[in-house]
């Protein structure tokens, strides 16, 4: 198999299966929901169109969502942007890919799915190609606040950043398609913030995952606790499961500054590696 | 379960509860925002949304061998984007059922009443289950102008499932937990972070 194909075949399969993390966190929350409830009929409908969607080879989601491709440095010659890019045309010519690239200005489809800047490619120190698939529906419910903010009481300090992921997944309710996660960075300007929001979404909802910061591990827990007392449940139609994880990192900030960054990620939280 | 069968006629749509969990077969049509944008600039429509359906769809869709289409994937799409115009299509159309996820607002709701109309939450991101439920594909309009994501679908469906969250006495299930989160997160808040880390952080 060519490293395209081998592309294709990663793009195919994040696009059609959840990793086993999020499928088990989803199926830990149907346990806890009450048999015949809205929240486990959402729940139970979650994970029939898991297993169909994986058993076909089929997109999860129709929301295919912006990729982000992040490629080891060592990778670099032969993991290239052109070849990423020719990977994802083919992907979107298969349908593992809606149609999801839109010139803002004139309004037109970029129909292969490849323009300036898209797919984004990442070169890091991640070992292997990683990619994740966000939805537009989830990424619109991401935020930044800036502290102190006194309509939240939030200042600046763990608790105000509590504040604030708490009132993100208020705001939030079923329309980032609950039960979600959140990427959180705490700290840096606001284009590391959401850069690294977003990177805490690649790590794993098990316990393998939560931070080795003893402060902020304490947070994650307790926001994820919190959350689910707010009664949201999936999809927005109540229960108590609103929440699958919280991830958070901090990164040094300026003394003007104390940005606090929110990537609501979906349930449909597809992400995927692959050694090529 | 409760069964609509296209056409849906006011009278079973007005004996819908919100609440209610309910099966669609038969004719719908997506439109989102561009075909929102569209109607609000006062365009011609392409099809008759009379005691008809409108799902708040992007699909994914494929040319099969034959030169048809096939459905890959068709969840449903945030609705409050269309929120500043879903109460004037929805008096001018007389559209009786509207599919997406996360609801509507007050107006919406009240244009619901007024004209006989509910909303059918679908699960977001089910995109391949609802894929599985379109029977046939049996046409599309606005297509070039759109482009496959944003297109008007003709989608007959077969046990498209759902539940009611508004319906057309006023009742919006995503009202009432969306003000139940804003007063338990108000009696969370009152709660002091400092302490309450000691004492995880001890456990």
């Amino acid at each position: 198999m060519s490293l395209t194909e081998k592309i294709v075949e990663l793009i195919r399969e994040t696009s059609s299966s959840l990793p086993d993390d999020v499928l088990r966190a989803l199926r830990g929350a149907l346990r806890r929901e009450r048999a015949g409830s809205s929240a486990s009929v959402v729940l139970g409908t979650i994970l029939d169109n898991c297993a169909l969607a994986a058993k076909r080879g089929v997109p999860l989601c129709q929301d295919t969502g912006m990729l982000v491709f992040f490629v080891h440095e060592s990778l670099r010659r032969r993991v290239t942007p052109d070849l990423l890019g020719r990977a994802v045309a083919l992907a979107t010519e298969r349908g593992y890919l809606r149609r999801n690239t839109i010139d803002p200005v004139s309004g037109k489809s970029f129909d292969d799915n490849c323009a300036e800047g898209v797919p984004a490619v990442r070169y890091c120190d991640r070992p292997g190609v990683t990619l994740i698939m966000k939805g537009g529906g989830s990424e619109n419910m991401s935020r930044q606040y800036s502290l102190p903010d006194s309509s939240l009481g939030a200042g600046r300090d763990l608790e105000g950043v509590r504040r604030c992921l708490l009132d993100a997944v208020v705001r939030a309710q079923g329309y980032g398609c609950a039960p979600g996660v959140l990427g959180v960075c705490i700290g840096g300007d606001r284009a590391v913030g959401y850069e690294v929001a977003k990177e805490q979404l690649l790590r794993p909802l098990d316990a393998s995952g939560v931070s080795g910061d003893q402060k902020l591990r304490a947070l994650e827990r307790r926001v994820l606790r919190e959350a689910n007392s707010l009664g949201i449940g999936p999809m927005g139609l109540g229960g108590g499961i609103t929440l699958l994880g919280v991830r958070i990192a901090a990164r040094p900030r300026v003394p003007a500054s104390f940005f606090v960054t929110v990537a609501y990620m979906c349930w449909a939280a597809r992400r995927r590696t692959m050694m090529p | 379960m409760k069964r609509l069968t296209f056409p849906f006629d006011e009278r079973t749509v007005r004996g819908l509860r919100a609440g209610d969990a309910v099966s669609i077969s038969g004719r719908i049509y997506t439109g989102r925002d561009r075909f929102h944008k569209w109607f609000a600039d006062g365009k011609p429509l392409p099809v008759c949304y009379r005691d008809g359906a409108l799902y708040h769809c992007g699909p994914v869709v494929v040319r099969d061998e034959e030169g048809g289409w096939r459905v890959m994937a068709a969840g449903p799409t945030t609705s409050v984007r269309e929120n500043p115009y879903e109460p004037d299509f929805i008096a001018a159309t007389g559209v009786r059922v509207i599919i997406g996820k996360g609801g509507m607002d007050a107006r919406t709701l009240a244009a619901m009443r007024e004209h006989g109309c509910v909303y059918v939450q679908a699960v977001g991101g089910a995109g391949a289950l609802y894929a599985a439920s379109v029977a046939s594909v049996a046409g599309v309009s606005l297509l070039d102008e759109f482009g496959a994501a944003e297109a008007v679908w003709h989608f007959d469906v077969s046990d498209f499932r759902g539940v009611v969250a508004m319906d057309s006495h006023g009742r919006s299930l995503f009202e009432d937990v969306a003000a139940a989160s804003e007063r338990r997160l108000a009696s969370t808040c009152r709660k002091c972070y400092t302490d309450d880390t000691r004492s995880s952080a001890g456990r």
